[in-house]
């Protein structure tokens, strides 16, 4: 196969289509920082004349970006958090401890991963709003604090452990916190990590939930706040895009730097969940 | 709190009758399964049985609902609207479930060569599935615009005459399907990728050992050693096209010429837009029944093929 070109055919497959994947992602950026008569021709330029900073300026002082950027950080930093404690918590209980109704509960816990959020959110917001968390920061964050995938997650891997080191540690006298505590989370933290990747990555990246539930616009999360934001300003495309790069830059940043952990989660959903 | 009921449990236990022990240890397992376990069914089993009874109701959310027993659902059978919104989801579940897993495998095996470059490739490949597709959808609205859009511009350098993409109805959904493949596809990718580096090595070598060539190799040993994955991504892509929002929310708002609205759109314009609870959840319903029903059939149709996943 090598004979007729000087590198691998797979070549002509793979720089296309990186190509193609990418160029939107690099435009994006480009374009956050060009000035709104350099976006409005034809044909379009890639690279910008000179660095604009107007589409982040208008951006930052026109509307409380900044401010739902932090809703996002807040939602979720407490989305990872709780999943971490919880899910690894209730994965221990489910893996490691006897109790009654553990298989039922189990089994229930499994089952609600069929029932899809569009069922979910108009009761879901009826009740938030008996309880008068309807359009606070809290309704956004609520339904992160812990999934069934989490408990799952953590559960498998649990059982995966060698249980000697547990009973060890129960007959030098530890009791069940702390054994969890000091001997098996530390050994758990791949398996967190994994967790708290797709915790991260599900919760910074949801619109429908948010968008159903708040409508107070500095409580908006950064993906509400741009979705409805383009709704009202079609053609302020540098705006669009800074808001763009400062929705997606902090995932994509950490994707960069930890490529492994983030694949590996994606194959673990993908293979186990 | 746990910490509290695990410090007395332990203290209590030597001591206890054998009955007493079990109840501890009940408190025990609770304290720590207990909170993800109330958290998570009372954020899904209980709300969905709620659905169940929101959907037998005619309600706007304040004044009080009057039950119409199963009305909702029959006037859902024949609403011109729910039908052109289940064709689209229809159309879009089928043009997207089996090219992204056709993308999902080529991409897969393209990028499972030890060749150069193979580490700029995976990460320029997976990057788009990281980002929201609420950017995602804006970005699109950008490079497919008629006017000054990148895409248009390719074309114009291919001698193609100028499209009008997201503001077209007959073109608006094939878009959102291309811009979803985009979107998705690193996900598939990871996942065969996964499965290839499974298949036994020795396995492929005996094949071309025996004079077996690669696209026998290819068909006989790699596809079947990829069905059950499949079927796992079968269901996955599926439940992703029908549950599609933050792309059109993003791009087509369910236009032009309701053309994009899709079955989990035309719910949310009912309940959040028109306040039509009942019937929003209704519809939810219906599409709850669908969705599980394909996944399903995807499931049977894979066993009655051989391959045990579930």
């Amino acid at each position: 196969m090598r004979r007729w070109l000087p590198f691998s055919p797979w070549h002509l497959l793979l720089m296309p289509l990186a190509l193609l994947f990418v160029l939107p992602l690099v435009q994006m950026v480009l374009t956050s920082f060009m000035s709104s008569a350099e976006i409005n021709q034809f044909p379009p330029k890639l690279l910008p004349t000179s660095l604009h900073l107007e589409g982040y300026r208008a951006l930052l002082t026109e509307t409380p970006a900044l401010r739902w950027f932090g809703n996002t950080v807040l939602v979720s930093a407490v989305a990872v958090l709780a999943h971490l404690v919880l899910c690894s918590m209730a994965g221990y209980g489910f893996a490691r401890l006897k109790f009654a109704g553990r298989g039922v509960a189990f089994l229930v816990i499994v089952a609600t991963v069929m029932i899809p959020i569009q069922l979910l959110m108009i009761p879901t917001y009826l009740m938030f709003a008996r309880i008068g968390i309807v359009d606070t920061l809290a309704a956004a964050f609520v339904p992160w604090l812990a999934s069934a995938f989490g408990i799952f997650l953590m559960r498998q891997f649990f059982l995966a452990l060698p249980v000697e080191l547990e009973e060890a540690a129960r007959i030098d006298g530890c009791g069940t916190w702390r054994t969890f505590r000091s001997i098996v989370l530390p050994l758990a933290k791949p398996a967190l990590a994994t967790l708290a990747v797709f915790t991260l990555l599900s919760s910074w990246n949801d619109l429908l939930w948010p968008l159903v539930a708040i409508s107070d616009d500095n409580r908006f999360t950064l993906q509400v706040g741009l979705a409805n934001f383009q709704g009202m300003r079609r053609t302020e495309w540098s705006q669009l895009m800074a808001g763009n790069v400062l929705a997606t830059a902090p995932l994509i940043l950490a994707f960069l730097f930890a490529q492994r952990k983030f694949i590996a989660t994606m194959t673990f959903t993908g293979l186990k969940g | 709190m746990a910490l509290t009921f695990a410090a007395s449990s332990h203290a209590a236990v030597r001591k206890a009758s054998p009955l007493g022990r079990a109840v501890r240890r009940s408190l025990t397992g609770w304290a720590f399964a207990g909170p993800a376990t109330v958290l998570v069914v009372g954020l899904s089993l209980f709300p969905a049985i709620w659905a169940f009874f929101i959907s037998r109701a005619r309600w706007n959310g304040i004044s009080p609902g009057v039950p119409v027993g199963w009305s909702n659902y029959q006037r859902l059978a024949t609403d011109p609207d729910m039908l052109a919104a289940a064709r689209h989801t229809l159309l879009l579940t089928v043009l997207f479930v089996p090219s992204s897993i056709i993308l999902g495998i080529v991409v897969a095996i393209a990028l499972n060569q030890r060749i150069r470059l193979i580490g700029f490739y995976r990460t320029c490949i997976f990057v788009p599935y990281v980002a929201s597709a609420a950017a995602t959808g804006i970005l699109a609205g950008f490079v497919f615009n008629p006017q000054f859009g990148a895409a248009n511009d390719v074309l114009r350098h291919l001698g193609i005459p100028q499209q009008q993409f997201l503001e077209s109805p007959t073109q608006a959904l094939y878009v959102i399907c291309l811009i979803a493949l985009w979107g998705e596809v690193g996900f598939c990718t990871v996942i065969y990728l996964a499965a290839l580096q499974d298949i036994p090595r020795e396995l492929v070598e005996a094949a071309t050992m025996d004079g077996a060539s690669r696209w026998r190799v290819f068909r006989h040993i790699t596809l079947p050693e990829l069905r059950p994955v499949t079927v796992f991504t079968a269901v996955w892509q599926t439940i992703t096209a029908v549950q599609l929002f933050d792309l059109i929310y993003t791009t087509t708002r369910g236009g032009p010429l309701n053309s994009t609205q899709t079955v989990v759109y035309y719910i949310y314009e009912l309940a959040f837009q028109t306040q039509r609870l009942g019937y929003g959840a209704a519809a939810a319903y219906l599409l709850f029944a669908v969705t599980l029903m394909l996944t399903i059939g995807i499931i049977w149709y894979s066993r009655r093929r051989g391959s045990e996943v579930f």
